[in-house]
């Protein structure tokens, strides 16, 4: 179950390159991981430690920055491969909101079920609120209020069904809801399915 | 009497789709019936946690079939996996399979191989099934006429226990493609130039439809490279329409139906096709005829151009994202802007993947090898993408054609397409690679990656750089 989400206030990192994959966001040498502990230390780690261990300067590793739950990204954030562990790794490190013109669709999925929010924002409001969160403005998102606000003015409302602020403000999980409410559904279209294609069921 | 509308013509999209709604949700989601999942032991550990912690079984397990193939050594497979982790977590792949009555291949089993290769080989991937698997290649299965798509992980655990998931319906896309590719272009080569032309992320949100003359007539391996290449461009999914090609390469396939249901079966998939008049949210066109062999330069799948051209130069791009970007790429990958890329050093060559490690991949590489010898100084891997590739091959003797070169010849898996089983780049290394990211430290950390097609990564393989293969006389 991922953690509530209802609002917040806090600093914003800002990444604004363009199509950060999430082999860049979680290194795949740490997929090998049968756990999801200890996800922070392996987020961005290519960016954040360099090849003989070296911190390199990040703003992941910025102390005023430590509380940050909202990150700024560019274009074509979480591309590539479907690693959740990228999702898991964001969470981990705190940040509950990623703000971008686009995502990659395997990212956003995974992000949704885990209680992070992907926010699209068209490039040059991403631009600028990249340059405000450089500036050190607090970012402000209220669900049920469906709001961002940087340094408490509005920017943009968020789109959301008042199921995904449900969702969000209760945790996620996706299997009990299906599980729950769903599986006499499955079953009959399971059944009148067999029926119509028979070999899948061989 | 009541009149009915005629029906409206629908995409092959639609038609997957629609065959498997089990319910429309209020928020706009759609609960989608999900008729096969492919596992492979890196995505999957942290999904069966999710089962094992509510005690709950898979739905199907017949629906299911597992494979490692992301971390297992393509070498010493006499041997247990030297690196702990990996080892562990082929181990784990095995205990969950086994708990929960998972149909598995295991890795000393003739079949095992890289799970978008396999699926196909085995005939687990049919036309008109929905299809997921933990990993973004998973369009690779569209090629079949199949909805097929990557997932995550909580949503694999969620496949296991309910056999659905809530998707929402993508926009479609149609890529006609026209004309007929010149010597020594492949359907990689196609893939890339339709990912510079679409952007890395061009096509996010959107299902790709190919369609044309030219895609009618490719092979079932090329056809699934150009599908396996669509989550470049940013689709998760991607369609060719089942035809008489896809239907000679399934019939007598383990997995497939066989007697009266292979004909029912058939006679279904007759109807998959998407109706002429059908709509496309948008639709591109892409000349085959005008395509050269392409190579990427940069740092994402969308940074190819063809063999014959240069490495762009940020001075002349107007956006100063764009121009930073590029920079960065540039960097990274330690070339010069405005430089051509041919006759780029190379000191790794890697011919493998589920893009490009199939029995016709193979084919193409030994056709260009063949009667040459690896460049002094490179290190040339064959992985092919299973091991019944890997026994044909054998048969044809194209295991000796890249031996003889001074190639090594390995195991199937994914290897080094993503450097999790200690075959990688060291830090600074280039490579030519017939895989699908050239991201930053995809194939090993500091490593440089340059994407390209079979031949031309043979080509590159006996002439130590970046080489167009059609400037390579065919030897006999
Ligand atoms: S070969 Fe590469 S892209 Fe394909 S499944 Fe394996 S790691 Fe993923």
């Amino acid at each position: 179950m991922s953690a509530p989400l209802i609002r917040l206030e806090t600093r914003a990192i800002s990444l604004p390159e363009t199509n950060t994959d999430t082999d860049i966001i979680f290194p795949a040498r740490f997929l090998l991981k049968i756990d999801r502990d200890g996800m922070d230390e392996c987020l961005f780690r290519d960016r954040r430690v360099g090849p003989e261990g070296e911190a390199l300067d990040h703003p992941f590793d910025d102390p005023a920055l430590r509380d940050a739950q909202v990150l700024v990204a560019g274009p074509g954030f979480g591309c590539g491969s479907s690693r959740e562990q990228a999702v898991w790794a964001l969470v981990d490190w705190g940040i509950r909101v990623v703000i971008a013109p686009d995502f990659g669709d395997i990212f956003a999925g995974n992000a949704a079920k885990n209680g992070l929010l992907c926010v699209r924002l068209p490039a040059d409001t991403c631009r600028t609120l990249a340059a405000r969160a450089d500036a050190g403005a607090r970012f402000g998102v209220d669900l049920p209020a469906r709001v961002l606000t940087v340094d408490g003015a509005r920017v943009a409302g968020l789109d959301l069904s008042d199921a995904a602020v449900q969702a969000f403000g209760e945790g996620w999980d996706e299997i009990d809801v299906i599980l729950n409410r769903e599986i006499d559904e499955i079953r009959r279209f399971e059944d009148d399915h067999r029926a119509r294609q028979p070999w899948l069921f061989a | 009497m009541t009149i009915l509308p005629p029906e409206r013509p629908r995409t092959l999209y639609a038609k997957l789709w629609d065959s498997h709604v089990v319910r429309e949700r209020e928020d706009g989601s759609t609960l989608l019936y999900v008729d096969r999942h492919l596992l492979h032991e890196v995505s999957t550990p942290q999904s069966f946690v999710a089962l094992d912690r509510r005690g709950l079984r898979p739905h199907r397990p017949a629906a299911n079939l597992a494979v490692p193939d992301h971390a297992v050594p393509t070498r010493g497979r006499d041997k247990p996996i030297a690196d702990p982790m990996a080892r562990a977590q082929t181990a784990r792949l095995v205990e969950n399979v086994d708990r929960h009555g998972i149909p598995f291949i295991p890795l000393s089993d003739a079949r095992q191989g890289i799970v978008h290769v396999v699926g196909p080989e085995q005939g687990f991937t049919l036309p008109g099934i929905t299809l997921a698997c933990g990993d973004s290649h998973t369009s690779t299965h569209g090629a079949f006429g199949a909805l097929a798509f990557g997932v995550g992980a909580s949503e694999c655990g969620i496949v296991m226990a309910a056999q659905a998931l809530a998707q929402r319906r993508a926009r479609t896309m149609v890529v006609r493609v026209e004309g007929t590719p010149g010597p020594g272009v492949t359907a990689k080569d196609l893939a890339l130039a339709l990912i510079a032309q679409l952007g890395a992320n061009g096509a996010a949100g959107h299902a790709i439809e190919y369609q044309g003359a030219a895609i009618r007539a490719l092979s079932m391996e090329a056809r699934m490279t150009l599908c396996n290449m669509a989550i470049e461009a940013g689709a998760r999914v991607a369609l060719i329409a089942p035809d008489e090609t896809t239907f000679a390469f399934l019939e007598g396939r383990p997995m497939a139906p066989k007697g009266p249901e292979w004909d029912a079966a058939v006679a279904y998939w007759r109807t998959l096709p998407s109706d002429e008049g059908a709509l496309y949210d948008r639709e591109v066109v892409l000349d085959a005829g005008k395509v050269a062999p392409f190579v990427t330069w940069g740092t994402s799948p969308e940074d190819a151009i063809a063999i014959d051209a240069a490495v762009p130069d940020p001075e002349a791009v107007a956006d100063p994202a764009r121009a930073g970007r590029l920079r960065k790429a540039i960097a990274y990958m330690g070339l010069e802007a405005g430089r051509p890329i041919a006759g780029t050093r190379i000191d790794t060559v890697f011919i493998g993947s589920c893009t490009n490690g199939r029995l016709a991949d193979l084919r193409a590489a030994a056709q260009v090898v063949r009667g040459r010898s690896v460049a002094p100084g490179v290190r040339a891997l064959v992985v092919p993408g299973s091991g019944l590739v890997k026994a044909q091959a054998e048969a044809e003797g194209l295991d000796l054609v890249f031996t003889e070169a001074g190639f090594e010849w390995r195991e199937a898996g994914c290897s080094m397409c993503v450097a999790m089983n200690g075959d990688r780049l060291e830090p600074g290394q280039r490579s030519a690679s017939t895989s699908n990211r050239n991201f930053e430290g995809r194939q090993g950390r500091g490593g440089r990656t340059h994407l390209l097609s079979p031949a031309m990564a043979a080509a590159a393989a006996v002439t130590g750089a970046l080489t167009d293969v059609r400037t390579l006389e065919a030897m006999a």
